[in-house]
């Protein structure tokens, strides 16, 4: 599979590894076994992740939208996150990640919804509307190039290249 | 069944499931499979006439099994070729078309042609198969048994094979969950299409004119190329497969096809050594990042604490490179042949401990300060013989010493710029401020981040950051209190230059009393008198750093400025201790050389009083053998040096492995277990866990391989000693950051100070060199222990090297080379070579402004004009939704058709969609479903449907246009 992802042969053996751990017995013996939602967001990796669902979401290639991941969507998975993996693929994960209603933009509902997975669960961490209705439209005012309240793929792309630590910081390591 | 059994094969194992040499012989065996099949029926079908069909048919059996699918379809394409020349001399057309065959079949009548035709209809027949899934081998059949039994015009067959076709992909649509080959709904369609155009293709390659050729020729560089960059695509890994597959069929066909004649073979070749090289490479790579020590180490910790910690273990990595580098020149070329070639221990006085120090010099105490038998031994200068060469080798053992010390020192520059400028080229020019919003905003988020203590504090420190950002956009020019921030920083900055101050003087303060030390003899002092030069100092640089953060508190700066504040501020620190460490050993220096003048003269003394003896005593006896270790000597500066490197590395690396210990460990188990029966929380509250501290550990490791680099020329055992410490470091501490750390709470990123780093590190090279190179140039070596003894100045090695070594018209060119008049202008040069450089590297990164606004201009433009195009092609769909409307109300008779059209009209004209798959998907179901609907109704021609699709395909246009 080496040539379809950005992994090495080490690491897809041990993503092979990890994925079965996750199956239950008698799926074993499948080979194209899913496996739920709720037992990937319990991989150590992703337990901490503000964006857990929406990863497995993106990355699922299930009829029924459960987010249920097959091996292969593993690997997708793990490839789009791994160390050579290029700007490009990442920037359109990301983007698909954050892009909670799945409508192709960004837009304030998502934004919003963005900022508050980044602040965290707790009360006293969220931000306040005011607070809120200012991040969102400074955001708006930097990004949106073509000004029509969304931030599109392309756009999202152009400001993602230029940041200098996005490569960096957008990787899961098994 | 067997390709069932291949297929459960392949799911089982899927990662193996694409190395193309198992994929071949899979499809081989299909294909030998089928033919079996298929020459079969025909034997017991066909008639007596046509033994050299069969036989043709055998070979090609044969072929099929033996070699690849692209030699098979080779051999088919001239078979076929055969057949169209003989058809063409009946009935003298110049055509090359397939389509136009089977016309001309079809009016033909009698034995051959009805053979002929048979032929091609299994050709056809097996084609599909290829392009359909494998499961439906049995409708195939069926099929194939249909049309082979049913001798009927060209319309009916087409029908059949719509029939099977439509069979093949409803079993498809059901199975596409299962099936490894067949793809999800949305692709199959297309890639049926396709491959039905390749196969067009392939029929016939050799009659294609050059032009065409040169088109396939590019047609298989492009897959090629899809092949190649097909991992960068944002596909499902299903689609991945499905069209890689189908990628390396296309290109095996033709890579057979392309090659003519004698150039064939020299082209498989090439394929075939191209293959073995790319998989050669893939192995490569494989063992290339396996060998990579730690990684899977630091991906853990990395995993745990984010990207920051990590990078301080890949900096700790990177610098255990260099010292495995700088430990094999050392040991390799300057170790290891004195100690092998060189004289052994005891045969001169300087490899042999002298008598007043014999009976101590095993103790370890004495060990341990690298006195006694460690002094004089290989691990410092002052063994070293100044023979020109030793052993058997004539190895010009002090021209090695000389160029290894400046072998390090030029590696060291070289690596250190060299990674600096790569990483600034990976930054590249992100420097800008336009997007800071938003990229707190998408790239704020660690996503190596999976222990829930470090998601809390990024919880934490995002939450903060976009308060702070938006506290800055409101009130941007607004101080409360300016004079009073103004006067705190002042304060700030003198406390710490009096701790600074404070620092090196008591550095020098204690050097001082330690030579003092050392003159009265070291035996009747304590411990701790005699380590206290190094204890101060560690204690120093540990301490320090904790005032200096005290002191910040006062400044109230942004805590990436404090950050760079404090690191500048440690920094300073330990420079200045440094220094004053150096100039204190200078000041040694000095007293040592004014005991050795002492020395030499009482030696010259001694050695005369010693002939004079001997000679007054008995003139004729042999001359007196002494003992070397009686032979007085003159302190030897140079080992004096390198043995306070040494002890000065040894107790930096024990002070940072105790407060490792201490520090964390122990305070570590102590909160843990002292938690249970405490009055306040201690997890939570006061001592809490400590964290790990990037900037510090860093710093430190960049001081401690400054005083390797300036120490290891006096003792070339450094670096051997700082290999040994990294080591154990990179244990002690992965070990300790996984058990006894928290993740630190201000968490920066890891790539912004990366070069930071590096820019201290360059600046420590620079300053730790210059010591070490002044004592070199300046100052005469030892007249009696090193490899330079004797000699004026150390770098006079290389005089003596070019007058003996080299014949003399070098020495005298190098003579006039090292001219002042040639030196001047050749220095003037670099500096104006320099300058033009600079200059024109400037004027690049304006033109790179310029060009970056030009582009983002352009940009947005382009976002403006697209904008209009697309809300002009809405209007105009509502509009032709309106007429289509009105139309409908005005004739109700044909209304079904109306819609029809409407529905194909909306499918052609919708804006492609951007980028969610959820909206791709039911436009290109549209389009598949509408050329269903064609080739059912419209028999016009050989599948017409898929004719349609592919029209505008240029390079293709030849072969469908024809009926």
């Amino acid at each position: 599979n080496q040539e379809l992802t950005f992994l090495t042969k080490q690491e897809i053996l041990l993503a092979h590894k990890r994925f079965t751990e996750l199956l239950e017995k008698h799926e074993k013996e499948q080979i194209d076994a899913r496996v739920p939602i709720g037992r990937i967001i319990t991989l150590p990796e992703l337990k901490s992740n503000p964006f857990k669902e929406r990863i497995c979401q993106v990355f699922s290639t299930s009829e029924q939208k459960d987010g249920s991941l097959t091996f292969e969507d593993f690997l997708d998975l793990l490839s789009a996150f791994s160390d050579s993996a290029t700007l490009e693929i990442k920037s359109h994960y990301a983007f698909r990640i954050f892009d909670f209603d799945d409508d192709g933009t960004l837009d304030c509902a998502d934004l919003e919804k963005l900022v508050n997975c980044l602040t965290g669960e707790t009360n006293d961490a969220k931000l306040s509307s005011t607070e809120m209705k200012q991040l969102i439209s400074n955001i708006l005012e930097e990004s949106d190039i073509d000004k029509d309240g969304t931030v599109n793929l392309s756009e999202f792309q152009h400001v993602i290249s230029r940041s200098p630590d996005f490569v960096s910081s957008f990787k899961i390591v098994l | 069944m067997v390709e069932k059994f291949f297929q459960d094969h392949e799911r089982k194992m899927p990662r193996d499931s694409l190395i193309t040499s198992e994929n071949d012989s899979e499809q081989d065996a299909d294909l030998s499979l089928q033919e079996e099949h298929e020459s079969k029926t025909h034997r017991t079908k066909r008639r007596d006439g046509d033994r050299q069909k069969k036989k043709r048919r055998n070979e090609r059996r044969k072929g099929g099994t033996r070699a690849g699918e692209g030699e098979e379809d080779l051999q088919a394409v001239s078979e076929k070729r055969e057949r169209s020349k003989r058809k063409r001399a009946k009935s003298k057309q110049e055509t090359s078309r397939r389509e136009n065959n089977e016309e001309e079949e079809a009016q033909l009548t009698g034995g051959k042609g009805t053979k002929a035709r048979k032929d091609i209809r299994n050709e056809k027949t097996r084609r599909m198969e290829k392009e359909e899934v494998r499961e439906v081998d049995e409708n195939v059949d069926k099929g194939k048994k249909k049309q082979g039994s049913t001798k009927k015009g060209e319309k009916k067959e087409d029908g059949g094979k719509q029939l099977v076709k439509e069979k093949a992909r409803d079993i498809k649509k059901k199975k596409h969950k299962k099936a490894e080959t067949s793809s999800e709904p949305e692709t199959s369609e297309e890639d049926d299409d396709e491959e039905e155009d390749n196969d067009k293709d392939v029929v016939r390659p050799e009659c294609l004119s050059p032009e065409e050729l040169e088109k396939l020729k590019e047609a298989v560089d492009e897959r090629k190329k899809l092949i190649q960059s097909l991992r960068g695509k944002p596909w499902p890994m299903k689609k991945k497969l499905v069209t890689l597959r189908e990628s390396q069929e296309f290109v095996e066909k033709y890579e057979g096809a392309l090659g003519k004649g004698k150039g064939r073979k020299l082209y498989a070749y090439k394929v075939l050594m191209t293959k073995k090289w790319m998989k050669f490479q893939r192995d490569f790579e494989n063992f290339k990042t396996a060998c990579i020590p730690w990684e899977m180490k630091i991906k853990e910790i990395e995993s745990h604490f984010g990207s920051s910690v990590a990078s301080y273990f890949i900096f700790l990595r990177w610098m255990y490179g260099i010292n495995m580098i700088l430990f094999g020149l050392t040991f390799g070329l300057v170790m290891v042949p004195e100690a092998l070639m060189g004289r052994p221990y005891g045969s001169m006085p300087r490899k042999t401990v002298p008598r007043a120090e014999e009976a101590s010099a095993m103790d370890f105490a004495v060990l341990w300060d690298f006195g006694g038998y460690a002094q004089y031994s290989v691990l410092f200068y002052g063994y070293y013989n100044n023979q020109r060469t030793v052993g058997w080798l004539k190895f010009r053992m002090p021209l090695s010493y000389f160029l290894v010390g400046v072998g390090t020192v030029a590696y060291s520059y070289m690596v250190v710029i060299r990674t600096m400028a790569r990483n600034a080229n990976e930054s590249g020019v992100g420097d800008d401020n336009s997007f800071n919003f938003s990229w707190k905003m998408f790239t704020s988020w660690d996503y190596l981040i999976g222990n829930a203590e470090t998601a809390d504090n990024k919880f934490a420190s995002i939450t903060t950051s976009f308060k702070e950002a938006i506290l800055e956009e409101q009130e941007s020019h607004k101080d409360d209190n300016i004079h009073l921030t103004r006067f705190l920083r002042v304060l700030a900055n003198f406390l710490v230059l009096c701790c600074l101050a404070g620092s090196g003087y008591l550095i020098y303060f204690v050097v001082r009393r330690s030579q003092k030390f050392a003159l009265d003899g070291l035996e009747n002092h304590t411990w701790w008198e005699r380590n206290e030069v190094n204890m101060v100092m560690s204690l120093l640089g540990m301490f320090c750093p904790m005032l200096f953060d005290v002191i910040s508190t006062l400044e109230n700066y942004h805590p990436r400025v404090a950050l760079q504040w404090q690191l500048g501020r440690i920094f300073a620190l330990f420079l200045g201790n440094l220094y004053t460490f150096i100039i204190a050993l200078m000041d040694e220096i000095n007293l040592k050389r004014k005991e050795e003048k002492v020395v030499k003269f009482n030696i010259t003394m001694w050695e005369a009083s010693l002939y004079n003896g001997t000679v007054l005593e008995n003139s004729t006896a042999p001359p007196v053998t002494i003992h070397p270790a009686d032979v007085p000597r003159g302190p030897c500066w140079e080992t004096m040096v390198g043995q306070e490197f040494v002890r000065l590395i040894i107790s930096d690396t024990m002070t940072t492995y105790i407060t490792l210990l201490i520090g964390d460990f122990l305070r570590a188990v102590l909160v843990r277990f002292l938690n249970y029966c405490w009055c306040w929380d201690l997890e939570a509250g006061f001592p809490s866990y400590s964290e790990f501290d990037v900037s510090g550990n860093v710093l430190g490791l960049i001081f401690n391989q400054g005083m390797i680099w300036m120490g290891s020329f006096y003792a070339p055992c450094l670096p051997a000693l700082n290999v040994i410490r990294l080591h154990v470091s990179m244990y002690l501490q992965c070990w300790a950051v996984m058990c006894c750390n928290v993740p630190q709470e201000r968490v920066f990123k890891a790539s912004g100070s990366n070069n930071f780093y590096m820019a201290m590190l360059l600046v420590i090279l620079f300053l730790s060199t210059l010591p070490a190179i002044y004592t070199i140039v300046s100052i005469p070596p030892s007249f009696d222990c090193g490899p330079f003894s004797g000699k004026n100045r150390m770098f006079d090695v290389i005089h003596e090297t070019l007058e003996s070594d080299f014949p003399p018209w070098f020495s005298k060119v190098f003579s006039y080379a090292s001219n002042p008049g040639l030196v001047l202008p050749f220095i003037l040069l670099m500096v104006l070579a320099i300058y033009y450089l600079q200059s024109t590297s400037k004027s690049y990164r304006e033109a790179n402004v310029e060009l970056k606004k030009k582009l983002q201009m352009q940009n947005e433009e382009n976002k403006r004009k697209n904008k209009r195009a697309a809300l002009k092609a809405q209007m105009d769909l509502e509009e032709a939704r309106k007429t289509a409307q009105e139309q409908q109300r005005n004739n109700n008779a044909s209304v079904q058709d109306q819609e029809d059209d409407t529905d194909i009209h909306v499918s052609g004209q919708n804006p492609p969609p951007v980028g969610g798959r959820g909206s791709q998907m039911p436009s290109s179901r549209d389009s598949g479903s509408r050329t269903h609907d064609r080739g059912n109704h419209g028999p016009s021609g050989y599948l017409p449907g898929f004719a349609r699709q592919t029209e505008p395909r240029m390079y293709r246009v030849p072969s469908l246009q024809r009926h």
